[in-house]
């Protein structure tokens, strides 16, 4: 076995170059900017287009533009830039604009600290945009989920036509690590459905039996329609309360019904084990390191290390967290995905091991929350 | 011949001059003979954010101030494209920055600004071009503010084709058409009547516009000193000639590590000396040897000065948590990495060793300390952490020397290749004595 070293920021830029990006536009921000450089270098001899926007919003700006005219595009920042994202993240998710977003999450609050990590926006990354309506965040733990995840999360914003993010953070993106980077090889590519017609186009109808309307671009030989406004199938302005509720709902069902489908984990069961931790991101590994450590000793805990966090794989997590008495929620904040997990297992004991100081949570930190 | 959407007449305001600029804007399209799926109107927020409904064109319209971004992606991605962007005074505020950095770009777009000196469509709130005279619902604010000449702006931003011309001037058509067809940004300062809003308090007629915009510093196109080779042009002319970065190299296994287990090493120093370089060598290293590894930095915000830390693990196994727990080897190599990771010492046993550079102090601890004079081998400051793992290599932990030695050669090429194999000999002679 051949191994490469890079960091998680290298890793997701590989894995947008395999998925077929060919758009990229960012601002400098630690500890996203090497997405940035990566970019830079992969994207021009691809004939793909790298840019630096003036600002956050304008970065996202033009990836939203570059994405109509049919582009694979994405977009990589911090805590401070997914803030000026925000709006803009509204009109992808309402007029369903495929876009991969990369949020390496540093301490926040607000510019809070560049260096130091955290998963302070998960809740941010679902929630944070107007009119509340679900986009899709999936977790990377190391080099290789950043590889991975970053395809993944291209195929899954072509064929929802929805913003993808990627829950990164300091600790995986600046940290570098041995990978196998041949089984990268075999990861299928998904491209966004194509109107099979330009005659009579509506931009946002629904062929019979689909929950996302087929895409032609801007530039094509129809003429295409994209608006922010709450628009009906013709994308024009509709006052319709009937058009505009259906049009709500399967915004939001189309993610929510797929959920468990979207759903990727990793599950490390221990016999007769009475708690499950439930954890992701750089933290999944401690408990990790924590699993392979106790397992010598016999049946301590159970582990699910979750790679997609939104929508909630409610029904996986059920399911798996069945038989447990009691969870423990690890996650390098003061409490967020841990809401959701009291949220669908009502009746089981949930606890929660949470810090914000810029470090990692340690496996004894873990074993030691197990104890209490 | 006309684009006009037949379906969605306009709905402006009686006397609007949106009116008017709609079918000057169709008739210079008619002018220049294009199709339908030739054109993207990208639309701004306000009473310009519907131009684009009464087009059969494509079109954007997005978020308030920020057409231009969109407009730019569209551009850089389709550039066949006639990208016009139409923007009110409203958006030339919020969208300051996009405006400048649209001027400084020279991306072929055309910006035509439906400038009517008032926010209209939320009830006539001021502008980035509202008179400091006039009377608005924003009360006695605007009073107070300078409004901008965005003309002016544009051309100090660079804007190599800046027009300035009345909604009501019967050459309209022709000048949006001379707008149009310029390869490169062009702006059109469009100036017209808010019926609905500005002209209920504020007297303006087609004649006042007419007599103000000749009193003011004239724009009729192209500005001489901003010419230049247009953007997107130049970016594929120069990504023409890029060539591919290779992928980035693999190792795989070729010798025998002199330890199997799992060492986690922690080297600690000051900018400049190349801390984050020596472990990255020794993480290629131990690749040589089959080894898992993983590296973090710790260094100041700005370079050259401070400490500098780099936290390697290395693993016969996968490596899960990649945090420093009890250190098995240190390179204490100055003082101000030890006083930035000073509570690693107490976290030492007696298999820890310590290569401890002379000229520095560290805290109690329970390893084997190894003191090396740096000076007086004649090491360089700059090549004292690669020293430090010659020393390591030939003391055979963690790393041997055939792994530094290969991790060198794969890192570094041509005499940068032969000083460090110099000094990685130089130190592991020292440690022979």
């Amino acid at each position: 076995m051949h191994l490469t070293f890079m960091e998680g920021n290298e890793a997701v830029a590989g894995g947008a170059m395999y998925a077929g990006c060919r758009f990229f536009a960012g601002y400098p921000i630690t500890p996203a900017t090497t997405i940035y450089h990566n970019m830079l270098q992969l994207l021009p001899p691809a004939g793909g287009i790298c840019m630096q926007g003036e600002d956050e919003i304008a970065s996202i700006g033009y990836c939203l533009g570059a994405s109509m005219a049919g582009c694979k595009v994405m977009t990589a920042t911090s805590g401070p830039g997914i803030s000026l994202y925000s709006e803009n993240i509204s009109f992808a998710l309402g007029s369903e604009i495929p876009i991969v977003i990369v949020d390496v999450q540093r301490l926040g609050p607000s510019t809070g600290s560049a260096t130091k990590g955290a998963d302070g926006d998960i809740q941010f990354l679902q929630w944070g945009n107007s009119g509340g309506l679900p986009g899709i965040v999936l977790a990377p733990s190391d080099v290789r989920d950043c590889f991975v995840l970053t395809v993944t999360a291209f195929n899954l914003a072509e064929e929802f036509r929805c913003p993808v993010f990627l829950a990164s953070n300091k600790e995986i993106a600046m940290s570098r690590e041995s990978v196998d980077t041949d089984s990268f090889a075999s990861l299928p590519v998904y491209e966004r459905r194509k109107a099979a017609s330009g005659k009579d186009f509506l931009p946002f109808s629904l062929p019979a039996g689909q929950y996302v309307p087929d895409f032609l671009p801007i530039g094509g030989p129809s003429p295409v329609r994209q608006t922010s406004s709450t628009h009906g199938p013709d994308g024009y302005i509709t006052t319709s309360p009937e058009i505009i509720a259906d049009s709500q709902e399967r915004l939001r069902d189309k993610l929510i019904s797929a959920a468990d489908r979207i759903c990727i984990h990793e599950e490390y069961t221990a016999e007769n084990a009475g708690t499950l931790i439930i954890s992701y991101g750089v933290t999944a590994r401690s408990a990790k390191a924590l699993y392979e450590e106790k397992r010598k000793e016999g049946p301590v805990f159970s582990l699910l290390h979750l790679k997609s966090l939104w929508p909630v794989p409610e029904n996986t997590i059920r399911r798996i967290a069945g038989k447990y008495e009691r969870i423990l929620v690890a996650e390098m904040n003061l409490g967020q995905y841990v809401r959701e997990m009291q949220r669908i297992l009502p009746g089981k004991e949930v606890r929660f091991l949470g810090q914000m100081n810029g470090q990692i949570i340690t496996p004894q930190q873990i074993g030691r929350a197990l104890e209490k | 011949m006309t684009l006009r959407n037949s379906s969605r007449p306009p709905v402006f305001c009686p006397g609007c001059s949106h009116e008017r600029i709609t079918q000057a804007l169709d008739t210079a399209l008619g002018q220049m003979g294009l199709k339908g799926n030739e054109i993207a109107i990208v639309s701004d927020i306000g009473c310009s954010g519907l131009f684009d409904t009464f087009f059969h064109t494509h079109a954007m319209h997005g978020l308030h101030g920020r057409a231009l971004t969109y407009a730019a992606g569209l551009k850089m991605a389709a550039p066949d494209l006639h990208v016009i962007v139409t923007m009110g005074d409203g958006g030339l505020g919020i969208g300051g920055a996009h405006l400048l950095s649209a001027c400084r770009r020279n991306l072929d777009l055309s910006l035509l600004i439906l400038n009517n000196f008032n926010f209209g469509m939320t009830g006539g709130q001021f502008s980035a071009t509202t008179p400091r005279d006039a009377r608005l619902s924003s009360s006695f604010l605007n009073h107070l503010e300078q409004p901008f000449d965005v003309c002016k702006v544009a051309a100090a931003a660079g804007a190599p084709f800046v027009m300035r011309c009345s909604g009501y001037d019967k050459n309209l058509p022709d000048m949006i058409t001379k707008a149009l067809s310029y390869k490169g940004f062009s702006l059109l300062d469009i100036w017209g009547l808010c019926t609905g809003r500005y002209t209920q308090k504020n007297p303006l007629t087609p004649k006042m516009i007419e007599a103000q915009i000749a009193a003011l510093p004239a724009f009729t196109g192209e500005i001489a000193e901003n010419a230049r080779q247009e953007y997107a042009d130049q970016y594929r002319q120069i990504i023409a000639d890029a060539k591919k970065v290779p992928d980035p190299p693999a190792i795989g296994k070729a010798f025998v590590p002199p330890e199997t287990g799992k060492q986690e090493v922690i080297i600690l120093g000051s900018a400049g000396q190349r801390i984050i370089t020596a472990g990255e060598i020794l993480c290629l290293a131990a690749m040589g040897g089959g080894m898992r590894v993983s590296q973090k930095n710790d260094y100041p915000i700005t370079v050259l000065r401070g400490h500098s830390v780099s936290e390697v693990i290395l693993s016969p196994d996968p490596i899960h948590y990649t945090g420093i727990e009890k250190p098995s080897l240190i390179l204490a190599l100055a003082q101000e990495g030890i006083e930035r990771a000073g509570k690693m010492f107490s976290r030492t046993d007696e298999h820890c060793l310590i290569i401890q550079a002379a000229d520095t102090q560290i805290p109690e601890c329970r390893g084997k300390i190894l003191r090396v004079d740096f000076q007086k081998l004649k090491i360089k400051n700059q090549d004292r952490a690669l020293a430090a793992l010659g020393i390591l290599a030939a003391a055979k932990r963690g790393i041997s020397a055939e792994m530094l030695e290969a991790a060198v050669q794969f890192r570094f090429k041509s005499h940068v290749q032969t000083k460090a194999l110099e000094t990685v000999k130089q130190a592991s002679a020292f440690f022979s004595e």
